[in-house]
Formats: structure tokens, C-alpha cells, sequence
């Protein structure tokens, strides 16, 4: 081992070690804010969702702010899969120190994401009626098993991966934590020895993973936005949903990916690791994103816009000109804005990746909050007392408390287990084996 | 008034609201026997009475008698009768009356209207999507919510295209005679919160010889109930050919093109032949319709 890697791995280890006041400070913090949410929840179930700003819309908004939040966590989730998966297949190199944070992402994401709907539903205690009842034709029973199978694979696909480091952490770490911490490790790490064998297996397991992963990914997003597309109203009847989604939530999901990978980079200063070369290559891909988010909705508001069916003449007027009209243009606004920090040479940078990031993550909120509250407004039969739907306290309080929980639960992550690959790095940093000849005793197996 | 309830008709007699309370908490009590012994109570949610020749309800709205109750100065009484009869909870319109633009895009204030029951659309959205079966086609075609399944995702509100399902965000408020009733998917009665509801065409009073409380109600007998298997339908008064009635009048069924094909049709028109008061566009009085649920439980308590 030469003293490159030495840093690396003190570098990525040493955050384990304690907590820290900082820690301490922000999780509790995190865990108010995340009690302030649950604390609603209980008002919710126990008066009904009348709690709710859509009970005051005469049931024309049948969902609100619950429901931009599942889009827009699932949206997040992508994150792990574009990263770890698509970048795994085409063998780029620089996604290597966040492929942990990124299949992190999307853990957290679909677990948070997930609680979204459930929260929503009139009668949570029936959930189980799902299982018992469970009809094929209904895109949620579609959308229950594809988000669950999709968990499911990605707590693997992380786990997998994290083998070698948990390993690590047990030999390393083992007299400078806490007995329940190096518990944890000793479990975790599955009896690793670094066998040539367990290389073997892993490489196998990550390989047959990685490409599993990936219809999984687009599945969860396209049933997503067939819960929308399977209903004939105005803005939600439309064959573009599928794609439209699925390229919604690798951008959401890039943008949110780059932010945590700032924030972890500065808390646990791992700038020898994490390059701003990496960040601007995330840039790219945003600003590429742009485009064909652009180029969908382009397609979307054309076709319906050119003909004006029933209905849709009020829909484009809505929020084009009329009440949504700020929002949509904000939002088209913030599509554009990646594309436009990365196009002038002054903006290409870490920071302005990092503002187009933070632009992106509220523009593709707000794209779901048109999506849902502008398209429900739309009156399918001859009333005009338009119901005006705007989220209650309650709403709001759940709201933040599931974004608090998102990035508790990250915090907590980052803890307990090295937030960047220290073996895959190892070999990046390493690239040639002392003997060719007995390649497939160490991680070079695993990668070639 | 001929056909009205026996329960309901004297509450159009001069009586004070106290009385009628009374009377309805009475007819309420009533029900709820009924729904806890009565043969009508299915044994499980999706099971109908298999001795009934099955039927195939339709409804036919002959828009030309149609004046939304404005020429008689009270609030519709297709959509009064079926809050009181079926103990909707407040604040829900199973049937809504809808007042509409005749000519739209031309210079012309003429309005008509169109009253909007569920359509128990044969190939309905709201069954398509619940993902527990909990709206369902019973064996006559019509669409009925089992409310002891029903996990209020809300997706069959969000499919409905024609707006007709209302959900219970809060703890419903009805009678509370109902709320004591065992559970019957026919009625709909009680209602549970967090759980979605609609007009269900009242086939427990068509099975028992009766009409829908809509069809009873209307004072103009603008309302048609028949049976596309027999082809005959009554409004009340007269029994007609049910083919007959529909392709003479060249029926239609609205939003056709959307391919749900609903089981309720449509007599093109806007009240001509209702006999007219004068200037019932400013007497269309959907605003005044009651749901006395709180007062009963406050007579009755
Ligand atoms: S009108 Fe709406 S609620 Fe009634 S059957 Fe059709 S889709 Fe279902
Ligand atoms: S709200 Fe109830 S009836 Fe409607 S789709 Fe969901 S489970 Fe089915």
C-alpha cells in the first residue's frame, strides 16, 4: 500500500469515526423537522384528508401536493441507476467516487418517494387490500410492484458494492468505534476475505446487477406516468408521458445527485477524490437533458396546441397567459438554465453547475405541480366555479418533513459507511497489477 | 305530484322544516331496518340476487323537458330527491345538474341543461383503474363501489370523465340512523370516510318494482328508466318502447367519442317543453339544495 492510498482511505474512513457536533447539530435539527411531519400525519389520520386543501375543491382536485412530491422523489431516484448502471455500462471513469452516493439516492429517494401515495390514500389501514384484491389492470397495483422491485434491486445493487468497504471498516476501524457500529460492520460485511472466489462472485453479482437494473429504472418512471396516462383528461391523455417522465427523472435525478455530492465533498473534504472535473461532466449531461426535456414538451404543447381538441384550449391557456403562467414559464426558464450555464465559458463551472442544479431540482417540481394541480383545474364538464387548490398546513408540514427525512436518512448514510468506493477507487488509482498473470486475484477482475 | 316517495312526498306540503326532519328521520330509521334484515343485502359485496332475471338498466334524459326545475322556482328536483333518498353525505351531487351554453361561440345567452348521474359507463375508466376491484361492474352492468374495500387511492375520481365520483375527505355527515346500519353495497349506506361514492342507478329499488328516486322526482318527467333486455322503459307515468324511445328522439350519449359508452342517454333539447314561467334563467336554484343530515341528527337527538 503506498501513502496515495493511505490518504484515500484515512480520508474516507475518518468521517466514520464519532459523530461530531456539526452532525449531531444538523441531524437534530433534520429529526425536528421530520417529527413536525409525522405530527401531521397523526392530525391527518385522525380528522381524515379534510386536513387536506384538496377536500376544499369540491373533489375537482382529487390530488395534490403528495402527489408531486411521490413524482418528484421517484423522479430523484434515478440518480443511482443513470449514475451506477448506464455510466457502469459505457465505462466511464470519472463516475467512480459517486456511484455509492448515487445508488444512495435512490434508495432513499424510492423509500421516501414511496411513502408519498400511502400518505395520500383515504384508507391507508387497507393497504394490504393491494395484496388481497391486487387487479393487473390498474396502473398503482403496476406502480406498487415496479417502485418495490425497484427498491428491492437497488438496496442489492448498493449493498454489493459496499462488501469490500464494510470489510474494510471491520479491519480497520475495529478498535476506534462503538460496539454496536462495529457489530454492524462485522454482519455486514458477510465474512469478506477478499478471496479471489468472493472477487469472482462480485464482479458476477455486479455485472448481472447492473444490467438488470436499468429496465427496472425506466419501468418505475414510464408506470409512473401512466398513472396520468391511462386517464382521458385534458394534458394527462397523452402517449409522451412514458419517455417524457423517464427523461424528467434522470434530470432531477442528476441535478439532486450533484448537490449531495457537494455538500459530502465539503463535509468530509474529499476533494483529492471528488474532482470539479467530475461536477462539470455532470454539467454536460444536464445541459443535455435540457434539450430533450425541451424538445418533449415542445411535442406535447405543439400537437395539442395546433388542434385544439375540447378542453385543451382552456389547459394551454392556463398556463401559458393565464394563473399557471408564471410557473410554467419559470419552469421552462429553469429547463433552459443548464443548458445556458454550461453554453458561456464563465458559468462552466463548479459553482454555476451547482446553481444550475439547484435551478433544475425547483423547475422539475414545479413541472409536476403543473402537471397535477393545472391539468385537475380543467373542467371536464359545463361549471365554471373553478376549484383553486393550494396545499394546507398539514400538506406543507408533511411536505418538509419528507424532504428532512430524505436528507436525514443521507446524513445518517454517510455515518455509518464510506460514502465513496475506497476499492474501486484503490484501483483506479493503482491501475497495473505487480503480476499479470494472477489477475484475477484481486478488484482488477472484477472491473475487466 | 304523482310518483314521488311516500316517504319524501309530503314534504312539499306547507310544513315546517322541524316536521319534515322528523319525517325523514323517520323514513331514515325505516331504512336502516331494511338494510339490516331485508333481502335485498347481498351476502358478499359482489353478489346480486341470482333468482332476478338479469337486467340491463339504462336511463334516458329527454333534455326537452329538462328546465333544471327554473320555471318552478326550486332547486332540481332529480338531484334534491336523490341527496335525501339515498342519504348522500353533505356537500356531494351524484346528480348534478349542469347548466350549459346552447349556442356556445354564438351571441346568444339561451342556456339548457343536463342533468349528469353516473353513466355507468360500459367501458368505464373508474373500473379500469381501481387497483382493488373495488369499483366494479355488477352482473346488470351497473357500476357500484364496494366502500368496505375501497382504499381511497382516488384514481377512479381522477379517470371519471365525467366528474361523477365524490370522495368522503372528512367523516361523512349523514343521518345518524344511517351511520348504525350494517353496510350494503346496494345503498351505499353508511358511508365510511376516505372512501369514494356515486349514483348507483338505486337498483335495490328497481329490483323491488320501484324506480330511482331521480326518475320519481322529476316533476317534469323528463327522466326514462328501462331495460335494454326486456327493451321497455317507464318515467313514471307511461311504459314505452325503450328502442323506440331512443332512436325516434335520436338519442345521443354525451362524450360519446370517448368510447366509455355509457348507459345513459341523452334527448337532445333545452326545455322547450316544460311548461314555462317566466324568465327561469335567473330561477336556476342548484345553490338551495339540501342535505339536512345535521338538523335530523339534531331533531332526532
Ligand atoms: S360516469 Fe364516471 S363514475 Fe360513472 S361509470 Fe363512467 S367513469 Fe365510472
Ligand atoms: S378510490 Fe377506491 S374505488 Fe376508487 S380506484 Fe381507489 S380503491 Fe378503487
Amino acid at each position: 500500500m503506498n501513502a496515495t492510498e493511505r490518504d484515500l482511505e484515512s480520508t474516507v474512513l475518518e468521517p466514520l469515526v464519532g459523530l461530531g457536533r456539526r452532525f449531531l447539530f444538523l441531524a437534530g435539527g433534520l429529526a425536528v423537522v421530520v417529527l413536525i411531519g409525522v405530527v401531521a400525519y397523526a392530525t391527518q389520520l385522525a380528522e381524515g384528508l379534510r386536513v387536506t386543501g384538496m377536500a376544499a375543491t369540491l373533489n375537482k382536485q382529487m390530488y395534490g401536493i403528495y402527489i408531486i412530491n411521490f413524482v418528484f422523489f421517484i423522479g430523484i431516484s434515478h440518480a443511482g441507476t443513470l449514475i451506477s448502471a448506464i455510466l457502469r455500462v459505457a465505462k466511464a471513469e470519472w463516475r467512480l467516487p459517486i456511484t455509492r452516493m448515487a445508488e444512495f439516492i435512490t434508495v432513499v429517494a424510492l423509500s421516501v418517494g414511496g411513502l408519498m401515495p400511502i400518505i395520500d390514500l383515504g384508507r391507508p389501514d387497507r393497504i394490504l387490500n393491494l395484496l388481497q384484491y391486487g387487479r393487473w389492470n390498474s396502473p398503482i397495483l403496476w406502480d406498487f410492484f415496479s417502485i418495490t422491485t425497484y427498491l428491492f434491486g437497488s438496496l442489492i445493487y448498493l449493498f454489493i458494492p459496499l462488501i469490500p468497504d464494510l470489510a474494510l471498516c471491520r479491519d480497520r476501524l475495529a478498535g476506534r468505534v462503538s460496539a454496536p457500529k462495529r457489530w454492524f460492520y462485522e454482519v455486514s460485511s458477510v465474512r469478506w476475505r477478499g478471496t479471489p472466489r468472493q472477487w469472482r462472485s462480485l464482479g458476477t453479482a455486479l455485472t448481472v446487477m447492473m444490467v438488470v437494473i436499468i429496465p427496472v429504472a425506466v419501468s418505475v418512471h414510464t408506470v409512473v406516468s401512466w398513472i396520468f396516462a391511462m386517464t382521458l383528461r385534458v394534458g394527462w391523455n397523452t402517449a409522451v408521458f412514458g419517455a417524457y417522465f423517464v427523461a424528467g427523472a434522470l434530470f432531477s435525478g442528476t441535478a439532486t445527485l450533484i448537490l449531495v455530492m457537494a455538500v459530502l465533498r465539503r463535509v468530509f473534504r474529499l476533494h483529492g477524490v471528488i474532482k470539479d472535473r467530475q461536477f462539470t461532466n455532470l454539467g454536460f449531461m444536464l445541459a443535455g437533458f435540457s434539450g430533450i426535456m425541451l424538445y418533449f414538451n415542445l411535442n406535447e404543447l405543439v400537437t395539442s396546441g395546433y388542434k385544439l381538441a375540447e378542453g385543451e384550449g382552456f389547459f394551454l391557456d392556463s398556463i401559458l397567459v393565464g394563473p399557471f403562467a408564471p410557473w410554467f414559464w419559470a419552469y421552462i426558464l429553469g429547463l433552459a438554465s443548464p443548458a445556458i450555464i454550461m453554453l458561456i465559458p464563465k458559468t462552466r463551472s463548479f459553482w454555476g453547475v451547482i446553481v444550475a442544479s439547484l435551478i433544475v431540482d425547483i423547475a422539475m417540481w414545479i413541472e409536476r405541480y403543473i402537471i397535477v394541480v393545472a391539468t385537475l383545474r380543467a373542467p371536464q364538464m359545463p361549471y365554471t366555479n373553478l376549484a383553486e387548490y393550494f396545499p394546507s398546513t398539514a400538506e406543507l408540514a408533511i411536505s418538509l418533513g419528507s424532504v428532512a427525512l430524505f436528507v436525514l436518512l443521507i446524513a445518517v448514510f454517510s455515518k455509518l459507511v464510506p460514502v465513496v468506493s475506497v476499492w474501486e477507487l484503490r484501483h483506479e488509482r493503482a491501475p497495473e497489477p505487480r503480476e499479470p498473470e494472477a489477475v484475477p486475484a484481486g478488484p482488477a477482475a472484477v472491473r475487466a | 305530484m304523482p310518483g314521488l316517495p311516500k316517504a319524501l312526498a309530503p314534504s312539499l306540503a306547507p310544513m315546517g322544516r322541524r316536521t319534515l326532519f322528523q319525517q325523514m328521520a323517520r323514513a331514515a330509521a325505516a331504512t336502516a331496518v331494511v338494510g339490516a334484515a331485508g333481502p335485498a343485502q347481498p351476502a358478499a359485496a359482489t353478489e346480486v340476487d341470482p333468482g332476478s332475471r338479469l337486467r340491463r338498466w339504462v336511463m334516458v334524459v329527454d333534455l326537452r323537458r329538462c328546465d333544471g326545475c327554473a320555471g318552478l322556482g326550486v332547486p332540481p328536483q332529480c338531484s334534491q330527491y336523490c341527496n335525501w333518498g339515498r342519504f348522500v353525505p353533505e356537500g356531494q351531487q351524484w346528480l348534478e345538474v349542469y347548466q350549459r351554453g346552447l349556442a356556445p361561440d354564438a351571441p346568444s345567452d339561451a342556456v339548457g341543461y343536463l342533468p349528469a348521474p353516473c353513466m355507468q359507463c360500459q367501458n368505464a375508466p373508474c373500473v379500469n383503474v381501481c387497483p382493488v376491484g373495488a369499483t366494479f361492474h355488477a352482473p346488470e352492468g351497473t357500476v357500484l363501489i364496494d366502500q368496505s374495500r375501497c382504499i381511497g387511492c382516488r384514481l377512479c375520481m381522477a379517470a371519471c370523465p365525467y366528474d361523477r365520483r365524490f370522495f368522503n375527505w372528512g367523516e361523512p355527515v349523514q343521518p345518524a340512523q344511517v351511520k348504525e346500519t350494517t353496510y350494503n353495497v346496494l345503498t351505499q349506506t353508511p358511508a365510511f370516510r376516505g372512501t369514494v361514492m356515486k349514483c348507483d342507478f338505486c337498483t335495490d329499488r328497481a329490483a323491488a318494482g320501484g324506480l330511482p328516486y331521480c326518475v320519481e322526482a322529476c316533476p317534469r318527467e323528463a327522466y326514462w328508466f328501462g331495460d335494454l333486455e326486456t327493451d321497455v322503459a317507464t318515467n313514471g307515468k307511461d311504459v314505452v318502447k325503450l328502442s323506440k324511445l331512443l332512436e325516434e328522439n335520436e338519442a345521443f350519449r354525451y362524450k360519446e367519442e370517448l368510447g366509455t359508452r355509457p348507459r345513459v342517454y341523452y334527448i337532445n333539447g333545452h326545455g322547450e317543453e316544460a311548461p314555462r314561467a317566466t324568465a327561469h334563467e335567473s330561477a336556476f336554484l342548484k345553490d338551495r339544495l339540501e342535505w339536512p343530515w345535521r338538523e335530523i341528527n339534531e331533531a332526532s337527538a
